[in-house]
């Protein structure tokens, strides 16, 4: 069972770089688990901490401003790379409900819809309105997933996509082995089938 | 009827049932899973009381966070080996076969599939692990899949996925001598960038891929999704059925004269149309060294480092200028020179018999420049027993490598095979992301005939003037 998503009001954070791999977003020497728990301080690592362990504060997630965001503005390809789903855990954990982009690595996105955080796909002039424009300095907006809209209160607008299969995994907080096994007679049909 | 792609049918053949409008089940004919993208999927099937529905069509291996030196005592890393026992506990659990750190079958999963013939054309393939790709040499559909994904595999021998488009790969004319699968994948990737396939089955086709060897095509398809495609197909032909033929798990007496009857109509109808197409002269391919970051930031080993002032977006200046810092390398070098400190040989893309054999060329009677340090990571056990037995082993050791047992390594650095920062590596993985073999580590991804020459050199060289 994962966290409903229908519409999400939170703070943004941007990082505006392209082809963030999911080693950046986890490294591998957190792995070696055998649970789903414990990732958040993980995320980012060595981008968020210097090598003696101290917080960079050059690193966008450590700025002041950035406390308490729950939705990450970034660039093309995000979540490019391995599969980990460990990426995924590390971005919920730290708190992160969505993650807007102009376009997301497929595995990765599909591990999103799995764990309760929407991907946004939002063309690049859109994501640079929502960072650049004159609303930058609102730090606040909202992602309705039920509408498909992102908007915030000084009258940014944006429509967005979602995958049919993933936003309604997303609106009712599916347990998609459970869903899907719903569909046992068809499968049983088709070991019949095939062998 | 309408002409349909090889993806197509394999697709049409797997649908269970039609969820929504893109998204079918799809029923998984082989699941592979190793130890570090399942324990949290059996957690989650005993917590919920469910069980393993094809356990017969599972496997299981150990690759990612194993050493690969001494085996004969306990893994030291207490995590790594929580979780190694964690996969033989859950084998056992679930009647799932195995192959552990004793087993002789044991390597990196991609690896030993295709090894044990339990690849096959057709086939709907999962892992949990964004490499399955490599098994789309044989024709199969096969892709990598999250820990969620694996978990619900396990218990309805399905995977829920959005029907991907149709990508053309045209890979024509004859390569030269010294350019390997590896550069020609190198170079499409740098064609195309690393979302030039997101959403996309790439179909490699043309002359220069019916003249690849298996383990050749296997090289090609490992990499797509580093072009961002889920997954790689190569239609099968002569070259992959004389490949399978005789392999432990593969068909044999008249289920392999069927099966083999079955896999030829295993094709692309010539007037079948794909969503997007590339192509690609292999004769104008030269070995290809990447600079950067992604394995797209890649050049001509006769080329120089590129100038970011001189590219076309503000986006693609700044990821080249940090890449240039990262990897310490100046606008204008020429590739040919740059100095290394590690040489890594294996990983599930460059780890085969064949690709031991090229290196081997490259490094007998010579040896290792002074400094260097090189190690072969074979990619399974078999493949080891196979090199030992030609004396490959002899010809690396006496060189000055370090002749190791197989995983995967130095690719990802799970084990103690890592990169110190600053190090600079030629490797014959996949990888070249910031820290991926160690923080701090710079990779260079190139062939295994061009990762020897390196090791002999001590710097990036041009194996075609050897």
């Amino acid at each position: 069972m994962v966290n409903p998503f229908v519409r999400h009001r939170g703070k943004v954070v941007t990082l505006l770089r392209r082809d963030v791999d999911t080693d950046q977003i986890i490294p591998k020497q957190f792995l070696k688990g055998v649970d789903r728990t414990g990732f958040g301080p993980a995320l980012f690592y060595d981008w968020r901490y210097r090598p003696d362990g101290s917080l960079d504060p050059a690193f966008e997630l450590n700025s002041p401003t950035a406390r308490g965001a729950t939705i990450l503005v970034t660039g093309p390809n995000f979540g490019c790379g391995s599969s980990r789903e460990h990426a995924v855990w590390a971005l919920a954990q730290y708190g992160f409900r969505a993650i807007i982009a102009p376009s997301f690595a497929d595995i990765f996105a599909s591990n999103c819809y799995r764990n309760g955080v929407l991907p946004v796909q939002l063309p690049a002039a859109s994501v640079d309105d929502l960072v650049r424009g004159p609303e930058a300095g609102l730090r606040e907006i909202e992602v309705d997933l039920e509408r498909q809209v992102i908007t915030n209160d000084l009258g940014f607008e944006a429509r967005f996509t979602a995958d049919p299969y993933g936003r309604e995994l997303l609106l009712r907080g599916l347990d998609e082995i459970g869903r899907t096994l719903l569909e046992e007679p068809s499968i049983a049909a088709f070991e019949r089938r095939h062998g | 009827m309408t002409a349909r792609t090889l993806f197509d049918r394999v697709w049409d053949a797997h649908v269970v049932q039609q969820l929504t409008d893109e998204v079918a089940l799809l029923y998984v004919d082989l699941h592979l899973i190793h130890e570090v993208t399942s324990p949290q999927a059996f957690a989650g099937l005993r917590d919920a009381s469910r069980r393993v529905r094809r356990p017969e069509r599972t496997l299981a291996t150990v690759d990612h966070s194993i050493p690969t030196g001494d085996r004969s005592r306990p893994i030291a890393d207490p995590v790594a080996a929580r979780q190694v026992d964690a996969l033989g506990a859950n084998a056992q659990e679930f009647g799932i076969e195995l192959f552990d750190l004793a087993s002789p079958g044991q390597g990196i999963v991609h690896v030993i599939g295709p090894e044990l013939g339990a690849t096959q054309p057709g086939m709907v393939i999962v892992c949990g692990d964004s490499h399955t790709a490599t098994h789309g040499a044989f024709g199969a559909f096969a892709l990598g899949i999250g820990t969620s994904e694996v978990e619900h595999v396990l218990a309805t021998q399905c995977v829920a996925l959005p029907r991907p488009h149709t990508l053309a790969a045209r890979i024509t004319g004859a390569r030269r001598s010294g350019v390997s699968a590896k550069d020609l994948i190198l170079a499409l990737i740098g064609r195309i960038g690393t979302a030039g396939a997101t959403g996309h089955v790439i179909e490699y086709t043309g002359d220069a891929i019916r003249a690849l060897s298996m383990e050749e095509r296997m090289t090609m398809c490992n990499m797509s999704i580093e072009a961002g495609a889920r997954a790689g197909m190569i239609a099968p032909d002569d070259v992959t059925f004389a490949y399978l033929e005789g392999r432990p798990r593969a068909p044999s007496g008249p289920a392999w004269t069927s099966a083999v009857q079955r896999w030829r109509a295993l094709r692309t109808d010539p007037e079948a149309r794909f969503d997007a197409e590339v192509s690609l002269d292999a004769s104008g391919v030269g070995p290809q060294v990447t600079w950067g970051t992604t394995p797209g930031m890649v050049a001509d080993i006769t080329a120089r480092v590129p100038d970011p002032a001189q590219l076309g977006t503000d986006a693609e200046r700044t990821a080249a200028q940090r890449a240039l810092e990262y990897m310490g390398l100046e606008p204008g070098m020429p590739l040919a020179g740059i100095p290394i400190d590690r040489v890594f040989l294996g990983s599930c893309t460059n780890a085969r018999i064949e690709d031991l054999r090229a290196a081997a060329t490259i490094v007998r009677g010579r040896h290792v420049a002074p400094r260097v340090r090189a190690m072969v990571v074979p990619g399974s056990q078999r493949v080891k027993a196979q090199a030992e037995q030609e004396g490959l082993d002899q010809v690396f050791r006496e060189a000055g490598f370090e002749w190791r047992n197989a995983g995967c390594s130095m690719c990802l650095g799970m084990n103690d095979d890592v990169l110190g920062a600053g190090e600079r590596c030629a490797a014959t993985s996949n990888r070249n992301f910031e820290g991926r073999q160690g923080r701090g580590g710079r990779t260079h991804l190139m062939s295994p005939m061009m990762a020897a020459a390196a090791a002999i050199e001590g710097h990036l060289v041009d194996v075609r003037e050897w």
